[in-house]
């Protein structure tokens, strides 16, 4: 317990930077978690006398053009964002990882499954995600689908890549030739080692996640305009932007720390990680 | 000539690889430096070279050649100089050459870091005559993936003879190629050594290729020399017992024994090595005064010497 | 080679007739029917039967995709509903927005990502390394429409060197000048992709760097410089220039959001808008032409990638 205790605190020593990134990422959980208690006003009160008032006194980021509050409004835009994020990761994971497993040990299936990763992967990614969104509608949970499709495709490859080589290792071979079922060496061989490529993945996901919900939200195709998302805070602040400066300010910084601390400890982790796995999932 | 005093090779903030070696190499004449892998030969040669990865770095010692010290001078240093110079052929030929470029250009290139005034191309191709390449003109413009494991290596041998070495160093130059390959490439160093009156420093684990190519045998265990011979005296009355040991493993064609023997226990990892005689956990001689404390020399009649408390052939001590 | 290239073509091709079929199909994944979502509630029975014997909808499906697929083989994508022109017209009249933004976009990204990659690879482990790594993750953390916003709020709103918005055809008034109006836009689309060439560019350096070969060439004597020049760089950029590719045909998509942001008449703000106006055959042949365009880049650069290594004449 103490050694893993210190292998995972030593690289929060040696790398502030990522510490840093944890701690913006357990703000926004918070943030989520008691986004009532936290935030001043709620989200959708409008104040019409007070419009688009600059950081400080009573509204402490300013207010926007229906005079609400940009911190409350902040405040439970993380709600939205830790709701894309679980939702792309998981819905990523959930199909990627059986479509390049299944692949990996059955070649005949892996070819077919594979042939239709590739196939996707020949969308250009957006595109992909937009024609999802036409044939769903508008809509979070369509949202997180139309990303998660996006990210099924690398997850499914990587996965497929990794257990192609563990299915390889000579303990795996062992383990089938004496006679192991299928499910076993999933659950025993393949699925324990590959938990820290996945971690590996499901970081960046996460980050990717909030930048293509924050697209589709600023093109208007994202979360519909009355929830409080930080894509839909830019968007409709958009046509302020010379007058009220700071509406662009607050929700973008939100969107890329948030992106930029997962990208952080994606990268820790793969750092940590055994080197035979960096090099099957050489990014 | 090239004189290596009591270098020590270490991984940065971490344990020696290589503990104190030290040995010279005389034109004309070779040294096989012999031991099993991990004993820090291949570190010792790249130290030589100035090649250590970023990971190590030679922490102690020195190497001079013609007098002149080289110890800490990068391989583009060396090249430049105008005394005695080494170059090294490396164990895999079929990754030490650029992929990308053809074989003249390869050659030529380490022609004009010598000489950058003459025409690189005739001397290149000289170059290729010297290490009995056939059909030169059409091997000048190959691609590296067009030619076989042993005509590599013996391009490798050109690049290395490009800058008229004083010392060739070979890293298991013939490990990777079948055994017909190999004893031309063995028979093409002898025969290089000769002519150009070049020492050779010959790295190998294969006592067998020592038996048969070099003048002297440096035997090397856990990041020490533990012993240095002539090859006769060597082969016919060892002194170390590391030295006995690896000969008792040699396939011996007049004994039917069909079961080869073998060292019991394994080479200690860096770090890890034990105090007193390195060797002491797995030789069959090992005593009290083995376990601690500084281990003494035995010297031979003929000159050999082996860092050993009770040495081998008492015999032939001097 | 050539079986190589027959090989590689064959497999293009079977990608791109399953993507037409999963393209064709989603007209018909549309909950309802998809004349009345087009047409509106409001839609004449006359109208609603004319729409549907244009489309070819009253066929059995692979009859349907027969005609479609085979209407596009000859160039015909359909005809746009909202604009009633033919949809290859209208993806001709944003092509020339899209390639040129993509072009210049590209410029940025090569002239930043590669020498800053090498940069970073060169002085592996010190803090230059550390800082422009950081950058880069950075960059690739940051998404394109608020650089954009931001690059519209500084240096057109603000200092006014650039236009905000709108691209004139450098065809028309003031020719190859109407390219300020996609500098803004290049360097907002080009931020996020620059990192992933940076990044990837390091790693290549990095990687060859640790070649057996590369050894060789520093036994030889030859300066660290040209090792790096010659020897590394030569060898680590084959596989950057095969993600140029990439690259550049996701830029073409990934254009849909800066093309919203700075008003530019491109195929990306086309498809979103054709999506506000339901206008399905527009989104179809849109999504068809960049797959295509993908899979043709794609294997132009495998290919070459196969031409500029000598190792693969003996496969």
């Amino acid at each position: 317990m103490m050694q893993t205790l210190a292998t995972w605190t030593r690289p929060a020593i040696s790398r502030p930077l990522t510490t840093l990134g944890v701690i913006f990422l357990l703000t926004v959980v918070v943030f989520a978690a008691f986004s009532p208690w936290i935030a001043p006003y709620a989200p959708d009160q409008i104040d019409p006398a007070n419009r688009l008032l600059p950081p400080g006194g009573a509204h402490l980021l300013g207010t926007d053009h229906f005079g609400r509050d940009t911190f409350s409004r902040l405040v439970y835009g993380a709600r939205l964002a830790l709701l894309i994020g679980i939702g792309v990761v998981g819905f990523a994971l959930a199909s990627g990882v059986p479509i390049g497993i299944l692949s990996a040990l059955y070649p005949a299936l892996g070819r077919v499954l594979m042939r239709m990763v590739d196939v996707l992967m020949s969308f250009p990614s957006l595109l992909l995600a937009l024609g999802l969104i036409v044939i769903l509608g508008q809509g979070v949970f369509n949202a997180i689908l139309a990303i998660g499709l996006i990210y099924l495709t690398t997850t499914a490859r990587i996965v497929y890549g990794v257990a192609l080589r563990l299915r390889a290792e000579p303990y795996v071979e062992a383990a089938r030739s004496a006679g192991a079922g299928t499910w076993w060496i999933i659950t025993r061989h393949i699925l324990p080692n590959m938990i820290s490529p996945l971690l590996v993945q499901a970081s960046f996901v996460f980050a990717f996640a909030q930048l293509g919900a924050a697209s589709l939200d600023f093109l208007g195709l994202g979360a519909p305009p009355d929830i409080p998302s930080w894509g839909n805070m830019l968007a409709e602040s958009r046509i302020y932007i010379t007058r009220a400066s700071w509406l662009l300010l607050w929700p973008g910084l939100m969107i890329v720390l948030t992106a930029f601390s997962l990208n952080l400890v994606g990268d820790a982790i793969r750092d940590r990680m055994d080197p035979r796995f960096r090099e099957m999932v050489g990014r | 000539m090239l004189n290596v005093d009591n270098i020590v090779v270490s991984v940065r903030n971490g344990p020696d690889i290589v503990r104190g070696v030290s040995f010279r190499i005389e034109p004309g004449e070779i040294l096989g430096l012999v031991g099993e892998s991990g004993s820090g030969k291949s570190m010792t040669s790249l130290a030589l070279m100035g090649l250590l990865p970023p990971a190590l770095h030679l922490s102690a010692g020195s190497i001079t050649q013609d007098g002149a010290d080289v110890t800490h001078l990068a391989p583009h240093e060396r090249v430049r100089r105008k005394c005695g110079k080494m170059a090294m052929v490396f164990q895999e030929p079929m990754t030490s050459l650029n992929p990308v470029l053809r074989i003249a250009e390869q050659i030529e290139e380490a022609v004009r870091v010598h000489d950058p005034d003459t025409d690189a191309s005739p001397r290149a191709r000289e170059l290729l005559d010297m290490v009995r390449i056939p059909d030169t003109a059409h091997q000048m413009r190959s691609f590296p993936h067009e030619l076989s494991g042993g005509m590599r290596q013996r391009v490798m041998i050109a690049i290395a003879l490009a800058c008229r070495p004083q010392v060739l160093i070979a890293d298991e130059p013939t490990t990777a190629l079948d055994v017909t390959v190999q004893l031309q490439v063995l028979g093409l160093i002898r025969d290089l050594c000769n002519r150009l009156d070049m020492g050779v420093l010959f790295i190998t684990h294969d006592l067998g290729v020592v038996a048969q190519l070099a003048d002297r045998v440096a035997v090397m265990y856990a990041g020490s020399l533990v012993e240095n011979a002539d090859v006769e005296p060597l082969f016919r009355a060892p002194l170390h017992p590391y030295t006995g040991a690896l000969m008792a493993c040699l396939p011996n064609p007049e004994s039917d024994d069909a079961v080869m023997a073998t060292i019991s226990g394994s080479a200690p990892r860096p770090g890890a090595i034990p105090p007193g005689c390195p060797f002491s956990p797995r030789c069959s001689r090992a005593q009290q005064p083995c376990l601690s404390g500084p281990v003494p020399c035995a010297r031979g009649v003929a000159g050999q010497t082996a860092m050993c408390h009770f040495p081998l052939n008492e015999s032939v001590l001097a | 080679m050539g079986r190589y290239f027959l090989r590689r073509t064959g497999a293009a091709i079977i990608t791109l007739i399953a993507a037409s079929i999963i393209i064709f199909g989603f007209i018909h994944l549309i909950p309802g029917d998809p004349i009345y979502v087009m047409l509106g509630d409001g839609a004449t029975p006359e109208q609603v039967a004319l729409l549907r014997n244009r489309m070819g909808l009253d066929e059995p499906l692979v009859v349907q995709y027969m005609i479609w697929a085979g209407n596009a083989l000859q160039g015909d994508l359909g005809q746009s509903i909202f604009f009633d022109t033919p949809v290859t017209q209208v993806i001709k009249e944003g092509a020339e927005t899209s390639i040129l933004l993509a072009t210049i976009t590209m410029v940025w990204i090569i002239l930043f990502g590669v020498p800053v990659g090498i940069l970073s690879a060169i002085r592996q482990g010190t803090w230059i390394d550390q800082g422009l790594s950081g950058l880069a993750m950075l960059l690739a953390s940051v998404p394109t429409f608020w650089v954009g916003l931001y690059l519209i709020l500084i240096f057109a709103a603000g200092l006014g060197w650039f236009p905000s918005s709108g691209f004139p055809s450098i065809f028309e008034e003031g020719g190859l000048s109407n390219l300020r109006y996609l500098i803004l836009p290049s360097l907002a689309l080009a931020a996020p992709n620059a990192a992933l060439i940076l990044r990837l560019t390091r790693a290549s350096m990095l990687d060859v760097a640790r070649e057996d070969y590369v050894r060789t060439a520093r036994a030889k004597g030859i300066r660290p410089y040209r090792v790096v020049l010659r020897h590394i760089l030569r060898n680590a950029l084959l596989a950057v220039v095969s993600a140029f590719g990439f690259t550049f045909a996701a830029l073409i998509s990934e254009a849909v959001v800066t093309e919203t942001v700075f008003a530019l008449p491109g195929i990306g703000r086309t498809v979103v808008q054709s999506i506000l106006r339901r206008d399905y055959p527009v989104i179809q042949g849109v999504i068809l032409v960049t797959v295509c365009l993908y899979l043709v880049i794609n294997l132009l650069v495998d290919l070459s990638y196969r031409l500029l290594d000598p190792r693969v004449e003996l496969e």
